[in-house]
């Protein structure tokens, strides 16, 4: 039997499929856990609709829940309110920086002007130079943008706000 | 066969998403770069992905109750309710990226307005959807203006993609019954009220990369009311062949 504090122990543990730095927790992913009577609920908000990791991240939670000793997992999937970036947690952006991907900078009030809207440039996690330029607006997955610093002249990933 | 208005609906949008991002997978491996491959093929995952909400959604609104690989996978063409623009081949990347462009321009107001959906669901994928919408809209954008204020040929090309693609974007916004009853019950938006807001969106983009807007004609596609185009076949039976040789099979 877990409790409810056991199993959030537990899960800030399970890292991301995609993103193995850092955990499902610190992403933002999971929003609930619930102890019931038998077994452990866990309430989950997907990044993007596209994203082939969501099914992998269900599994790797269930997993994780059992081999924790919980008898039943539950997985429910709540869209509503629709996943942010600003959910990642400042322990979660620390870890990416490290990682060599600059975590996202906040939403804030983003205009949804489609031409010549250039988001304020991510700084460099390497050198952490402002002078940073995009190279893909797509990444090597649905959540990531790929620069290049101007300055160590290093690419590296930027999780976009979103 | 007959649905329901709001069934209708949510199989217009379902549909469209999904056609749309068979055909961008199709450009998996033949991108003229890297970057625009993962993008493209970026784009595609998360119409994909905007489907299966859509289309799971879709099957719990009609008495069978079909599961969303049995909507995409076991349908033919007439019950299919996607825009007949999503289901055009998708010609040269400059095309391709003009027709994202013209689409996403569109379901932008249509999530926007469908936050506010009563039926709960469908306003909660609506709101996730708005996020990766914005995202295809600027990419699509920056490159109708690359390309259409680029070269001569460059330019001359995406002329040439608007005057095909253009009759089709009519079908948006041609009234008919299903928008009416969905609209009376606040399930969704009518879409010819998004017109202006579409065309906000559309002109100053379009005037930007120097082409020429086409005038509106008579034609009328309507491939959301069921009648396609001669190439929604020949993508389904690519797109269904596994399910179609192999019913039931999982992977």
């Amino acid at each position: 039997m877990l409790t409810e504090a056991q199993a959030w122990e537990v899960l800030q543990q399970v890292p991301d499929p995609e993103l193995p730095a850092v955990s499902v927790c610190e992403l933002g992913i999971v929003r609930e856990v619930h102890a019931m009577p038998n077994g452990v609920k866990v309430v989950v908000t997907p990044t993007y609709s596209g994203c082939p990791a969501t099914e992998m991240i269900e599994a790797v939670i269930r997993e994780a829940l059992r081999d924790a000793g919980a008898s039943s997992v539950m997985v429910e999937t709540r869209l509503s309110p629709a996943w942010t970036s600003d959910w990642v947690s400042s322990e979660g952006r620390a870890k990416l920086r490290t990682h060599g991907i600059a975590p996202p900078e906040s939403t804030g009030n983003e205009q949804l002007q489609p031409l010549r809207f250039v988001p304020s440039a991510p700084s460099c996690p390497r050198c952490g130079a402002r002078t940073t330029t995009r190279l893909s607006e797509f990444g090597s997955t649905a959540c990531k943008a790929l620069y290049r610093c101007e300055r160590c002249r290093e690419p590296f990933e930027y999780f976009k706000p979103i | 066969m007959t649905y329901t208005a709001h069934l209708e609906y949510v199989l217009r949008l379902g549909d469209s998403a999904l056609i749309l991002g068979q055909r961008l997978s199709e450009w998996c491996g033949h991108a003229p770069v890297l970057e625009e491959e993962l993008a493209l093929a970026n784009v595609a995952l998360d119409l994909i992905g905007q489907s299966r909400l859509l289309l799971t959604h879709a099957g719990r609104l009609e008495a069978a109750r079909r599961d969303e690989d049995q909507l995409a996978f076991l349908r033919p063409d007439h019950q299919y309710r996607n825009l007949t623009l999503v289901e055009l081949p998708n010609g040269d990347f400059g095309r391709t990226v003009l027709r994202n462009f013209l689409f996403t321009a569109f379901q932008r107001p249509v999530w926007e307005a469908l936050v506010s959906s009563c039926d709960t669901e469908l306003a909660a994928i609506a709101e996730k959807s708005l996020k990766e919408t914005r995202y295809h809209l600027r990419h699509s954008a920056e490159w109708v203006v690359r390309l259409g204020d680029g070269t001569d040929e460059s330019h001359a090309r995406m002329q040439s993609a608007l005057d095909y693609l253009w009759p089709y974007t009519t079908e948006f916004f041609t009234e008919d019954a299903v928008d009416d009853q969905v609209a009376a019950a606040a399930l969704g938006v009518a879409w010819p009220e998004l017109q202006p807001a579409w065309e906000a969106s559309v002109h100053p983009v379009l005037t930007e990369a120097a082409l020429a807007i086409p005038a509106r004609t008579a034609f009328r596609s309507r491939g959301k009311a069921g009648g396609h185009s001669e190439h929604l076949g020949h993508l389904l039976a690519e797109m269904q062949h596994l399910q179609r040789a192999c019913p039931g099979a999982q992977w």
